[in-house]
């Protein structure tokens, strides 16, 4: 099991150590300051903090493994914007300035690509760095597809990418979630692009775009690390599934709802994931108050309610995109809410145990 | 010359003292000080070189109007102060 636990909260980052069979927050960074992205790279244990500070924009900080200091890294910057921006199509909404908003989603290449970097940012552009974050670039064919036009902001006022998958078989084959822009597949490390959304509905929109492939709002997407054909989603409109690398989304229907915005998924076992349902889809608060994660071991078949150690009712706690994190063994989950509880489990959601009811709203959970 | 001044706000991430600098506009004045501090130029100015959104700069008491081209005229006597913008309480 890792025994680390990196927590990204609104003001600042907050690393968890397991010793001694305690968990103890054992460092605290850029305390005060957004952070809406951490991670730890497995390759060679540096760690990547994203910041976001408003005033002043997106910064990426980085620590080497056996270093005391953060340093700055380069950030993303996207390239010189046509101006004016051209008008919208009849039914697209307004382009979105070609400047950095956030970075929504950082993801390490694979172990044959050292120093690859993966970076999702709102307003919608895939950047990579082959340097380990001294440089980016904007993945143009991406970016320069005809239906980015149709996307559109969910959660914020632009779209983003906040969901990346590296296939552990194959470092080239990419696969993205966007809000709201639906998912995007790259067999050829970013080269070219397609939308694999069939099967997505997204019932916010006139009937007559519901299947639309260009305008799903996936709130998020794992991949099985073991049965990477296997893929969840916890969208905007419920749960989805697909057993065939994301050709075929099948929806699902989970009690108390299927409306969330985390998903994990078992890193050997395709059919177990785990959700954390709200009251769809305004109002975004635990279903009677009744604060639950809700577990899968069967595809989606059935669906069962873990809150043993969870807050009682009310409790009104809601867990973001990146709040919600398996390690790789599939028994140790990491959750943390906007309104700072931060829980763990270590036989997979059976039981869980409190580690603070008072960080600031918590962005991110990961293990590394 | 003109002589610019960073709210402390900024100080917070990017220690950028007071400087004299020698430029007719505010995007020549903060090019000179991005000559001496290039890491200061990502926290004033977005990807197309505008000023960020929540920033605001003050010549001589005014708010500039160019916050695209920053093409707004500095006397040789002018005081610039870069500030963030108060918004959101």
């Amino acid at each position: 099991m890792n025994d680390r636990l990196l927590v990204a909260t609104r003001k600042g980052l907050f690393i968890l150590h397991h010793h001694d069979g305690r968990w103890q927050t054992t460092e605290t960074h850029f305390l005060g300051e957004p952070v809406s992205m951490t991670l730890a790279d497995p390759r060679d244990g540096t760690l990547y903090a994203a910041l976001n500070l408003g005033h002043f924009g997106v910064k990426l900080w980085r620590r080497r493994a056996g270093a005391t200091d953060w340093e700055p890294c380069a950030v993303p910057v996207y390239p010189p914007q046509p101006a004016p921006l051209p008008e919208p199509l009849p039914d697209h909404p307004p382009a979105a300035p070609w400047s950095l908003q956030q970075i929504w989603a950082l993801e390490p290449g694979g172990p044959d690509q050292p120093g690859v970097l993966w970076a999702g940012t709102i307003p919608g552009g895939l950047f990579r760095s082959d340097d380990g974050g001294d440089s980016w670039v904007l993945n143009r064919p991406l970016w320069d597809r005809p239906e980015r036009a149709e996307w559109f902001g969910g959660g914020y006022d632009a779209p983003g990418i906040h969901s990346i998958c590296v296939d552990p078989r194959d470092s080239r084959h990419l696969t993205l979630a966007v809000s709201c822009g639906g998912v995007w597949q790259s067999h050829d490390d970013g080269a070219s692009w397609s939308c694999t959304s069939a099967g997505l509905e997204a019932d916010y929109m006139p009937p007559e775009r519901r299947e639309d492939p260009n305008i799903q709002d996936p709130h998020r997407m794992v991949q099985c690390a073991g049965a990477p054909e296997a893929l969840w989603v916890q969208h905007h409109n419920g749960i989805f599934r697909s057993r065939d690398g994301g050709a075929q989304w099948q929806r699902l229907f989970a009690q108390p709802s299927s409306f969330g915005f985390a998903v994990a998924v078992h890193p050997l076992e395709p059919d177990t994931a785990w959700f954390v349902p709200a009251v769809k889809d305004a109002c975004r608060v635990p279903v009677d108050a009744r604060f639950v994660v809700t577990r899968t071991q069967d595809g989606g078949a059935s669906f069962e309610p873990l809150d043993d150690g969870l807050p009682p009712p009310p409790a009104y706690d809601l867990v973001y995109r990146h709040g919600l994190e398996v390690d790789a063994t599939g028994l140790r989950l990491a959750m943390g809410s906007t309104t700072g509880g931060l829980w763990l489990s270590e036989n997979g959601g059976e039981h869980w145990q409190c580690l603070s009811a008072h960080l600031p709203p918590i962005y991110c959970v990961r293990f590394g | 010359m003109p002589h610019i001044t960073f709210a402390a706000a900024i100080q917070r991430h990017i220690v950028c003292p007071e400087r004299e600098v020698v430029a007719p506009t505010v995007g020549a004045a903060l090019e000179a000080v991005f000559a001496l501090q290039p890491e200061l130029r990502g926290y004033l100015l977005d990807d197309q070189g505008q000023l960020r959104r929540h920033m605001a700069i003050f010549v001589d008491g005014h708010a500039i109007r160019d916050r695209q081209r920053l093409g707004d005229h500095v006397a040789p006597d002018s005081r610039i102060y870069v500030v963030q913008a108060l918004s959101g309480g």
